[in-house]
């Protein structure tokens, strides 16, 4: 098995797919000649073509919403917007449009399609390039949202949703898109969307993270020598209500640590399911480390803004000593 | 048609009904120039300046010259973000701003320093800005929006403030730069055609620079230019040569006048980006050299060297004297940004809301408590330079 960063995983899912089925089609700004902004799509144009892969104007409303129009027309759109943060404008297609088409047209017309899109904090780079407003895509019903933490799973859960039959929003955490190596599956790999995993099992208290923020959350687990159980939701829409609730029954505590703005993120959500089916189960209160309710800081400002290993350890001892 | 349903024909055309088409070939769009290529000069559009006026233009072109070379050097040490270079563009961005009044408002995209200092923002907070300091997108005693960088996300705004202005009896315009690609996002074309049907004084300058990142203008639209597409929204569009400073003051004085009598224009300034996007971005892997050779060749300050040494102006301009100028602005323009007071983490929060919202202003003080009980947050927080 190969050894590679998420974005070396995140272009292998991309070459493997469009291997096994021509209906794949690959377009967005940058993608082609450039091979992407971060290179995840480097290398399709020279094996697939320009029909299959194809730069577009500076065009988000149009790309997510031409991609719902190519999938109901029989194939496959995987779509880039440079930066989650570029993505609001084509909040209404994926609202509007590529979310409900299914529902509208009562399972006449489908949008099986991918939207990636690189996200958060952490890369030293300007205004609107850091958002990480997944909770607002997971608010939308008939919106799929998957964010993977490992360069294997960032295969496998591509793979996934390049597959699934209803539309897929994919954040990649590009904090770490190079930061570290793993083993990936050669060839075809698959994570079921809506399964979490659980990173490191243990007793004492749960702690729920995704994407990018799995990184210190591991880190802090690790220093503090707490028995915790980490699980990374992987998909938080659908969400694992199995993972999740079985791990707090078992620990009695949990802290959720997330990247996006406290209010409204995707943190209550995962409280909001711990106090509906396990709030018995509790030992102390549901804590939450997350990143502060302004937008994301510029550069000199921006490490203040996600939550550190030092922070998320706080929070964590916090709820144990309780 | 007894109980049938009316039925229609095969679709099939009439090539004899003589039903016209219109297409862009109809229409014929002019590139205003008034110094060619090859430096040969129609005298009579040469605007009315003085010899001080336009010695000006030539340090402002050289100044926008130096302050990319120097921000890019900067950014290559370390002591910068993200750049994003004018470098080729010189005359576009020089000669449009030196058209406007300083009560008139910029709509910056990012490349036009020379225009942001020239309408008062201060050398040292530019830098600041490209450092990612909070307190630099003020824009201090500069009417200068925050720099547009989610694209064509500007204009509606542009609209918005000219019909202020309007409201407000102004004898004023808003300007929103922007380059091609922004042209192919809805915020564009929604906010021009709001433009056109208030009739407002705005002006939409669109600093053509063949290039979206990696996409070239050709694939940006099928469009053969952006002026043309003012006619859609009923505004007026001007298209200019964007390396010919003359030319593009020219342009950007007749906009300004139009918008200022309800007219809102679109010019397309078409100039060449010679260097990347930004600092992050490498152009080799889209466009050859050879192309990026021939617009050096169009070199706009260059240009209007020729220009003022026919006028024999150049010898009253002592060029060696004004890159030293601006070498040292900008010396001290580094040692003001570097001099800036430290700020603590209540940057973060403020400004957000008029007041603090509790949630806000409680997450502001558990923050500033966790900072002085922690300090081994220094690690995570300072563990990379900041800028």
């Amino acid at each position: 098995m190969p050894r590679e960063t998420i974005v070396q995983a995140v272009n292998d899912a991309l070459h493997t797919e469009m291997a096994a089925d021509d209906r794949t089609l690959v377009f967005g700004e940058d993608v082609a000649r450039s091979g992407g902004v971060f290179r995840a799509t480097d290398g399709l144009l020279e094996a697939f073509g320009e029909e299959r892969v194809r730069d577009t104007p500076l065009s988000e409303i149009a790309i997510v919403g031409a991609a719902v129009g190519l999938a109901t027309h029989g194939y496959r759109p995987i779509v880039e917007i440079q930066f989650s943060g570029f993505l609001p404008p084509a909040f209404d297609q994926l609202v509007s449009n590529a979310s409900r088409i299914r529902w509208r047209t009562r399972g006449r017309l489908t949008a099986p399609m991918v939207v990636r899109t690189p996200y958060g904090a952490g890369v030293r780079a300007l205004e609107h390039h850091s958002e990480s407003l997944e909770a607002a895509y997971a608010h939308v019903p008939g919106l799929k949202v998957a964010i993977p933490s490992t360069p294997a799973d960032a295969k496998g859960l591509l793979t996934s949703a390049i597959r699934d039959p209803d539309p897929v929003l994919f954040m990649e955490p590009k904090r770490v898109y190079r930061s570290f190596r793993e083993e990936v599956p050669d060839g075809e790999h698959t994570v079921p969307l809506g399964e979490a995993a659980v990173r490191r099992e243990g007793a004492d208290v749960t702690v729920v993270s995704w994407g990018a923020m799995m990184h210190p959350t591991l880190e802090a687990v690790d220093k503090l020598g707490v028995d915790a159980e980490v699980v990374d939701l992987r998909s938080i829409s659908p969400l694992d209500r199995e993972t999740l609730l079985a791990s707090v029954r078992k620990t009695g505590r949990c802290v959720v640590v997330h990247e996006a703005a406290k209010s409204g993120g995707f943190g209550a959500e995962v409280a909001a399911t711990v106090a509906e089916d396990a709030l018995l189960y509790l030992e102390a209160p549901l804590r939450r480390v997350t990143g502060f309710d302004v937008p994301v800081p510029l550069l000199s400002m921006e490490d203040y803004y996600p939550p550190q290993p030092p922070r998320i350890a706080a929070a964590i001892e916090e709820t144990v000593e309780f | 048609m007894d109980g049938e349903p009316p039925s229609r024909p095969p679709p099939r055309v009439n090539t004899a009904a003589g039903v016209e088409h219109l297409s862009q070939a109809d229409l014929r769009v002019e590139t205003h120039q008034v110094v060619t290529a090859e430096g040969t000069v129609e005298a009579s559009r040469v605007p009315d300046l003085t010899d001080a006026q336009f010695r000006d233009l030539y340090r402002w072109l050289v100044l926008q010259r130096t302050f990319d070379e120097r921000a890019t050097k900067l950014q290559r040490r370390g002591q910068l973000g993200t750049y994003a270079s004018g470098r080729g563009q010189e005359a576009s961005i020089v000669g449009s701003a030196f058209a406007l009044a300083d009560d008139d408002w910029i709509f910056p995209a990012g490349r036009e320093a020379a225009a942001l200092l020239m309408h008062g923002v201060s050398m040292r907070d530019l830098l600041l800005y490209w450092r990612g300091v909070e307190d630099a997108s003020r824009m201090e005693g500069a009417n200068v929006f925050g720099v547009a960088i989610a694209i064509g996300s500007q204009m509606p705004m542009v609209t918005g403030k000219a019909w202020g202005m309007q409201l407000a009896g102004d004898d004023a315009v808003a300007v929103g730069y922007f380059g091609d690609g922004a042209t192919s996002t809805g915020a564009f074309h929604e906010g021009v055609n709001f433009a056109g049907v208030l009739g407002v004084p705005a002006v939409f300058y669109c600093q053509n620079n063949q290039y979206a990142i990696s996409l070239p203008f050709s694939e940006q639209t099928a469009a053969d230019t952006v002026a043309q597409k003012a006619l859609a929204y009923g505004v007026d569009g001007v298209r200019v040569d964007g390396n010919d400073v003359l030319a593009v003051y020219n342009a950007m004085s007749t906009a300004r006048a139009r918008a200022r009598d309800g007219r809102p224009v679109l010019v397309e300034s078409v100039t060449y980006r010679r260097g990347a996007h930004t600092t992050s971005d490498d152009p080799t892997r889209y466009r050859e050299e050879e192309e990026v050779e021939s617009w050096a060749a169009r070199d706009p300050v260059d240009r209007y060297r020729t220009f003022l040494a026919d006028r024999d102006l150049l010898d009253d301009v002592d060029e060696a004297a004004v890159r030293e100028e601006v070498d040292e602005m900008f010396d001290e323009a580094v040692a003001a940004a570097d001099d800036y007071p430290h700020r603590d983490v209540d940057e973060m929060f403020v400004h957000l809301y008029e007041e603090p919202t509790p949630e806000l202003a409680r997450q502001m003080e558990w923050y500033r408590d966790f900072l002085d009980d922690h300090p081994e947050m220094d690690e995570y927080v300072h563990q990379r330079e900041r800028g």
